[in-house]
C-alpha cells in the first residue's frame, strides 16, 4: 500500500475490486457468484417462512406492514437544559410528532449529579439533557400531552430513577399510570458488553432491570420497559451477525430473569422491544432482521411456551449506522444514510431514526436534521418501497442469507450457552473479545485496502466544506449547579435521607426497589444521591480489559 | 529513533466510555512496533500525566468522542506543562467538528487525528516528530 | 563500550539518589534501550541498593495479579512504606512492539507520590528479558523505594529467570482454570515462596485449594527448606465492595513471615548471594556476546562461520572455539 496511493486523488484509477476482497461481508459470510434454486432447496414456505403476518414472522410481523401503517419516524433531539429541551420537544409535537425520545448527557447517564466533581466541564454535554431532580423532569416535561404523546427515555442504568420520576410527576399531574405510553432503553446487558455505562456488577443490575419490569408489567401496561440493543454493540465494532447474536442472547436472558421474577413470559414478552442499526450492505442487514424475527419467534414459542402471539414478535426501532459515516467528505453520508435506512425500510422495521451527514463529529443542526428526516418521507412516499410487504422475499439471495445468519447466530448461542449464559459470559470478557477482534478486523481491513471506504480509502480529497455546527451553552453548567443547589436547600433533608437509607435497605432485601424511588425522588432525593445510595449496597463493577 | 523504543501512552478522560478507537489506535501502533501503555477509561489529566512521567512516555495519545475535547484539552496541556514534559508529543484522535481543530492546536496540541485517519498517518506523524533520548 | 558519563547523566544518577522520579524515568529507558552509558550509570547506582524489599509477583494472565498488587500497595503504603512496581509484559515477537496494560490497574495510586509504577516489556533483549528487569530494580531500590515490587507473567525461561531477582515470590493461582496443574508441571511451585488463591469465591475454589495444599505438602524440595510452604491463601481481590476482599491482610502478614524468616535464619545472605551470582552471570552473558559480535561485525567473519557450518566444513562448536581463542587469547 503506497503512501502516494493514499494521498493523491485517485478518481482516474478505479480499484479492481468490489470493496471487499474476497467477496465477504462484514460478518464473515463468502457470497457467491450467484444464487439460484439450489441455495433454498431445503427452504419449506409454510414451516420456514410464513406469510407477512404469520408465525414464524420471518416476513414482518404484520400481514400489511407499511400499507397499513407507515414505520414511526422517530428522531432523536435533546439539549441540554431541561426548559431548553422541553421547549424543542413542543415544537416537535406542534409538527405533527407523537413520539418523542429524550437522551441524556453524561454525568446522568453516569449516574451522577451536575454538581458532582467528577463532571466539571461534562454537564448538559452533546448527547443530552442533564437530569438531576424531579424539578427537572417537571420542566422537561411540562405542557406534554402525557395521555397521547409516547416518551421514549434512552437511557440504561440510571433507568430506575428515570422511570421513578416518570411516574411521581405523572401522579402528581393526576395521569393514571395505566395509560402511559412509550419505552425505556433499560438494557443493562449491553452496558457490559458495548457501551460501558454500568454501574454495579451484572447481577444487581439485572434485578434493577427485573424490578422495572415487573413494576412495569403490572402499574404501565402500555410502557415497553425494555429496547434491547444491538446498536451499541455494533458500533462497539460488533459485525451484522454478532450483532444479531448478542442482542438475542441478550434478550433471552432478560425473559429468564422475568421468569425467575415470577411473571408468566407472556406478561411482559409482549412489551419487549429491540434497537438495531442497519449498515451500510443493504442485503446483509435485511437478512439480519428476518433472521431475527425468525429465530425470536421461535424461542419464545417453543423454548418458553409463549401464548400469546404478540410475545412472539420481534419488535424493533433502528437507527442508520453512525459508525459508518465519515468526517471527510461529508455529503457523502447522506448517500449512506439513504442506503441504510432503505434496508431497515425492507427489513420491515416498525420505527426508524436517520442519522444527520454531520453524525461524524457533531450533534445535527436544523438544516440536516431536515435532510435525514426528508430521507425517510421520500423513501416512504416515492420509493415504492412500502406497497407491499417483504418486497425481497423469495429472492434466492435473501433467503439463503437468512439462513446464514440463523445458523451463524445458533453457533454463537451455543458458545454463550456453554460459558455458562450471558452473565458467565460477560465476566469471563467472551463478548468484549469478539467485539475488539471485530473492530480490529474491521480497521485493518480498510487499512489494507480489502474493504474501501469512499473518501476515507479511495478517492480522498483534500477539502475545505462549509459546514455549520451546533454551539453548546458554556454558562449552563454553572446555570445548573446554582439551581441545584438551590433546590436542596429548599428540600426536607431529612426526609431525604430517610427516603435514601430506605432505597439502601431495599436494595438488600427481595422487594421491588420502585416504589421506594419513587417516594424518594418526590421527598428531593437527586438521581446522583439515588444511584449513590444504590453503589453503597451493591458495590462498583470495574471490567477486565479486553483486547 | 528506533520505532521499539518509542513509548506511547493511549487514554480516555472524563466520563466518556466509548473506547473502540482508542483500542483499535493501541493495537494498531503496538503492530506497528511501538510499546503501547493503555491506561484505559475515566482517566484524569493528572493521573494521565503521571503516568507519562514514569513511564517516560514519548507520546500521550487521548480518544476523544463525546465533546469533551475542549474541556480536557486545555486541562491536560496545563499538566504536560506543569510537569515540564513539553518534549512529550500530544496527540487526539476522534470525533469532533472540524473548526475545533485548530482550536486544540492552539491549545498545544501536536496533531488532531479526526476519525477515519489511517493508522499509517499516525505512525509517521509520530516517527517524524517524536523527540530522541538519550 | 563503556564511556565516560557525560555531565547530564551524573546529575541523573544524582536526582535518582534524592527520589526523583523523572530521574528514575529517564534512567530507566537508558538501561531499557541499552545506551553504551548503562554499564557506567549502573556502576553509579548499585552501592545504593540492596537494601529494599523485594517481591515477585507472578501468575497466569488474568489470574489477578494486579489487582492483588494494588492492595499490597496500598497496605505498604498504609504502613508509611515507599513502594516502587516493575509490571513486565510480553513482546510481539513478530512486530517488536508491546502492549502494557497492566497499569489500568494500579491507576488508583496514580496521584500517590510514593509510589512509582513502571511498565515494561520484553523487546527481544539479547541477554533476556532478565538482565534489564534486574537493572531497573536495582535502579527502583536506589530510587529509595522501601518495597519493590516485580510483576510477570510466569510463564516462560525468562520468567523463571526473574525469580532470582526477588527475595519473596508470590504465585497466584486461580481455580479451574488448570494452571495449578501447569505450574506443578513447569516447576514453579518449587519456587514459590507463596502460593496465592485468587478469585477464591468461584466454584470449584474449595476442592482446588484442598488439591494444592496436598500438593505444596509433598513438595517439600523447595529452594531452601527452612520455609515450607504448608498453606495456600485464598484471596478475593477484586469485588465491587470493599468488604468483600478477602485474604489481602493474611497475604501481608505471610510477606512479612516469610521476610522476617530470611532475616533472622540469615538465609537472606545467601538469596542475596544467589542473585548477585546470577546477576553476574546475566551482566557477563550480555556483555561477552555483545562483545564478540561486536568484534565480529563489519569484518564479514560471521557470515563466513555461518556459510562454513552449512556447507559442512565446520560446526558451532569448533567455530566458538575458534573465535574465543582469538579474542580471549585462551
Amino acid at each position: 500500500m503506497s503512501k502516494e496511493g493514499l494521498k493523491q486523488n485517485s478518481i482516474s484509477t478505479v480499484p479492481k475490486t468490489t470493496g471487499s476482497v474476497p467477496f465477504q461481508n462484514l460478518s464473515g459470510f463468502d457470497i457467491k457468484t450467484s444464487y439460484g434454486p439450489e441455495d433454498i432447496s431445503q427452504l419449506s414456505y409454510e414451516r420456514d417462512l410464513g406469510d407477512p403476518g404469520q408465525y414464524p414472522y420471518v416476513r414482518g410481523i404484520h400481514p400489511d406492514m407499511y400499507r397499513g401503517r407507515l414505520w414511526t419516524i422517530r428522531q432523536l433531539g435533546s439539549l441540554g437544559s431541561p426548559i431548553q429541551a422541553n421547549e424543542r420537544i413542543r415544537q416537535l409535537i406542534q409538527m405533527g410528532a407523537t413520539g418523542i425520545s429524550i437522551c441524556f448527557d453524561m454525568p446522568t447517564i453516569m449516574g451522577r449529579d451536575s454538581d458532582d466533581p467528577l463532571c466539571r466541564g461534562e454537564v448538559g454535554s452533546c448527547c443530552g439533557v442533564a437530569i438531576d431532580t424531579i424539578q427537572d423532569m417537571r420542566d422537561l416535561l411540562y405542557g406534554i400531552p402525557l395521555e397521547t404523546i409516547s416518551v421514549n427515555f434512552v437511557s440504561n442504568s440510571q433507568s430506575s430513577v428515570i422511570l421513578g420520576m416518570f411516574c411521581a410527576v405523572a401522579e402528581e399531574r393526576g395521569i393514571p399510570l395505566e395509560i402511559l405510553t412509550g419505552t425505556m432503553q433499560n438494557d443493562v446487558l449491553k452496558e457490559y458488553q458495548a457501551q460501558k455505562s454500568y454501574y454495579f456488577p451484572p447481577r444487581p443490575s439485572l434485578r434493577l432491570t427485573m424490578d422495572t419490569v415487573t413494576f412495569c408489567a403490572t402499574r404501565l401496561p402500555k410502557f415497553n420497559p425494555i429496547s434491547i440493543s444491538g446498536y451499541h454493540i455494533a458500533s462497539a465494532g460488533a459485525n451484522p451477525v454478532q450483532e444479531l447474536a448478542f442482542t438475542l442472547a441478550n434478550g433471552l436472558t432478560y425473559v429468564e430473569e422475568g421468569i425467575k421474577a415470577g411473571l408468566s413470559v407472556d406478561e411482559f414478552a409482549p412489551r419487549l422491544s429491540f434497537f438495531f442499526k442497519t449498515h451500510n450492505d443493504l442485503f446483509e442487514n435485511v437478512a439480519k432482521y428476518r433472521a431475527a424475527r425468525r429465530i425470536w419467534a421461535r424461542k419464545m414459542k417453543e423454548q418458553f411456551g409463549a401464548k400469546n402471539p404478540r410475545s412472539c414478535l420481534f419488535r424493533v426501532h433502528t437507527q442508520t449506522s453512525g459508525s459508518a459515516l465519515t468526517a471527510q467528505q461529508v455529503l457523502n453520508n447522506i448517500v449512506r444514510t439513504t442506503l441504510q435506512a432503505l434496508a431497515a425500510v425492507l427489513a420491515g422495521t416498525q420505527s426508524l431514526h436517520t442519522n444527520s451527514y454531520d453524525e461524524a463529529f457533531s450533534v445535527p443542526t436544523p438544516r440536516s436534521e431536515k435532510i435525514a428526516l426528508r430521507t425517510q418521507q421520500i423513501i416512504a412516499f416515492e420509493s415504492g418501497a412500502t406497497l407491499t410487504a417483504d418486497p425481497l422475499g423469495g429472492s434466492y439471495y435473501i433467503e439463503a442469507l437468512t439462513d446464514q445468519m440463523e445458523s451463524e447466530c445458533y453457533r454463537y448461542f451455543k458458545m454463550i450457552e456453554d460459558l455458562g449464559g450471558t452473565v458467565a459470559a460477560i465476566e469471563k470478557g467472551f463478548f468484549q473479545r469478539e467485539i475488539s477482534d471485530a473492530a480490529f478486523k474491521y480497521q485493518r481491513s480498510i487499512e489494507t485496502r480489502e474493504r474501501i471506504i469512499v473518501g476515507l480509502s479511495e478517492f480522498v480529497e483534500d477539502e475545505e466544506t462549509e459546514i455549520e455546527l451546533r454551539v453548546n451553552d458554556p454558562e449552563f453548567e454553572s446555570q445548573k449547579i446554582a439551581a441545584l443547589r438551590e433546590f436542596k436547600n429548599n428540600r426536607d433533608q431529612q426526609r431525604t435521607d430517610g427516603q435514601l437509607e430506605e432505597i439502601r435497605r431495599v436494595c438488600a432485601s427481595q422487594e421491588n426497589i420502585m416504589p421506594t424511588i419513587i417516594e424518594a425522588v418526590k421527598s428531593g432525593a437527586t438521581l446522583g444521591e439515588c444511584i449513590g445510595a444504590m453503589r453503597k449496597e451493591f458495590g462498583t463493577y470495574s471490567e477486565q480489559v479486553i483486547f | 529513533m528506533n520505532t521499539e523504543e518509542i513509548k506511547v501512552i493511549i487514554s480516555k478522560v472524563g466520563l466518556d466510555g466509548h473506547d473502540r478507537g482508542a483500542k483499535v489506535v493501541a493495537t494498531l501502533l503496538k503492530e506497528a512496533g511501538m510499546e503501547v501503555v493503555y491506561l484505559g477509561m475515566y482517566q484524569t489529566p493528572e493521573g494521565i500525566v503521571k503516568a507519562a512521567i514514569d513511564e517516560d512516555a514519548d507520546v500521550i495519545g487521548l480518544s476523544y468522542l463525546s465533546g469533551e475535547h475542549l474541556v480536557y484539552t486545555p486541562k491536560v496541556v496545563n499538566e504536560i506543562r506543569k510537569n515540564g514534559l513539553d518534549d512529550v508529543l500530544f496527540v487526539v484522535g476522534g470525533s469532533f467538528p472540524p473548526e475545533d481543530v485548530p482550536v486544540m492546536k492552539e491549545m498545544g496540541v501536536h496533531e488532531v487525528f479526526r476519525g477515519g485517519s489511517l493508522t499509517e498517518s499516525i505512525v509517521d506523524f509520530i516517527k517524524k516528530n517524536v523527540r530522541g533520548k538519550g | 563500550m563503556t564511556g565516560k558519563l557525560p555531565g547530564n547523566h551524573e546529575t541523573l544518577v544524582q536526582s535518582l539518589l534524592s527520589g526523583s522520579r523523572r530521574a528514575a524515568a529517564r534512567m530507566i529507558t537508558l538501561v531499557e534501550n541499552q545506551s553504551t552509558y548503562t554499564n557506567e550509570l549502573m556502576k553509579l547506582v548499585y552501592p545504593h541498593t540492596g537494601k529494599s524489599m523485594v517481591v515477585g509477583v507472578t501468575g497466569a494472565a488474568g489470574s489477578g495479579k494486579s489487582s492483588l498488587i494494588t492492595h499490597l500497595i496500598r497496605k505498604f503504603r498504609e504502613k508509611g512504606k515507599r513502594v516502587g512496581v516493575v509490571a513486565v509484559d510480553p513482546s510481539s515477537p513478530f512486530s517488536g512492539g508491546a502492549f502494557l496494560g497492566d497499569r489500568i490497574r494500579f491507576q488508583a495510586h496514580a496521584l500517590d507520590e510514593g509510589v512509582y509504577i513502571r511498565s515494561m516489556s520484553s523487546r527481544g533483549y539479547l541477554g533476556g528479558l532478565a538482565r534489564s528487569t534486574s537493572d531497573v530494580v536495582r535502579i527502583m531500590e536506589a530510587m529509595g523505594n522501601d518495597v519493590v515490587i516485580v510483576e510477570t507473567l510466569g510463564a516462560g525461561q525468562d520468567e523463571v529467570d526473574i525469580i532470582h531477582v526477588v527475595q519473596t515470590c508470590i504465585l497466584v493461582l486461580t481455580p479451574n482454570m488448570g494452571d495449578d496443574i501447569q505450574a506443578m508441571k513447569a516447576g514453579i511451585m518449587e519456587i514459590a515462596d507463596i502460593v496465592v488463591l485468587n478469585k477464591a469465591d468461584l466454584d470449584g475454589a474449595v476442592n482446588c485449594l484442598r488439591n494444592l495444599e496436598a500438593t505444596m505438602h509433598m513438595a517439600m524440595t523447595h529452594k531452601d527448606c527452612g520455609w515450607a510452604v504448608a498453606r495456600v491463601i485464598p484471596t478475593v481481590a477484586s469485588a465491587p465492595k470493599t468488604e468483600d476482599l478477602q485474604g489481602i491482610d493474611e497475604l501481608i502478614e505471610a510477606i512479612r513471615a516469610h521476610q522476617t524468616y530470611l532475616h533472622e535464619s540469615l538465609v537472606i545472605d545467601r538469596i542475596q548471594a544467589k542473585r548477585i551470582e546470577q546477576e553476574l552471570s546475566l551482566v557477563f552473558r550480555d556483555e561477552v556476546e555483545k562483545f564478540i559480535f561486536k568484534g565480529l561485525s563489519g569484518t564479514g567473519k560471521k557470515r563466513q562461520y555461518i556459510k562454513g557450518i552449512l556447507e559442512g566444513r565446520t560446526d558451532p562448536y569448533s567455530v566458538v572455539e575458534e573465535v574465543l581463542s582469538t579474542f580471549l587469547r585462551v
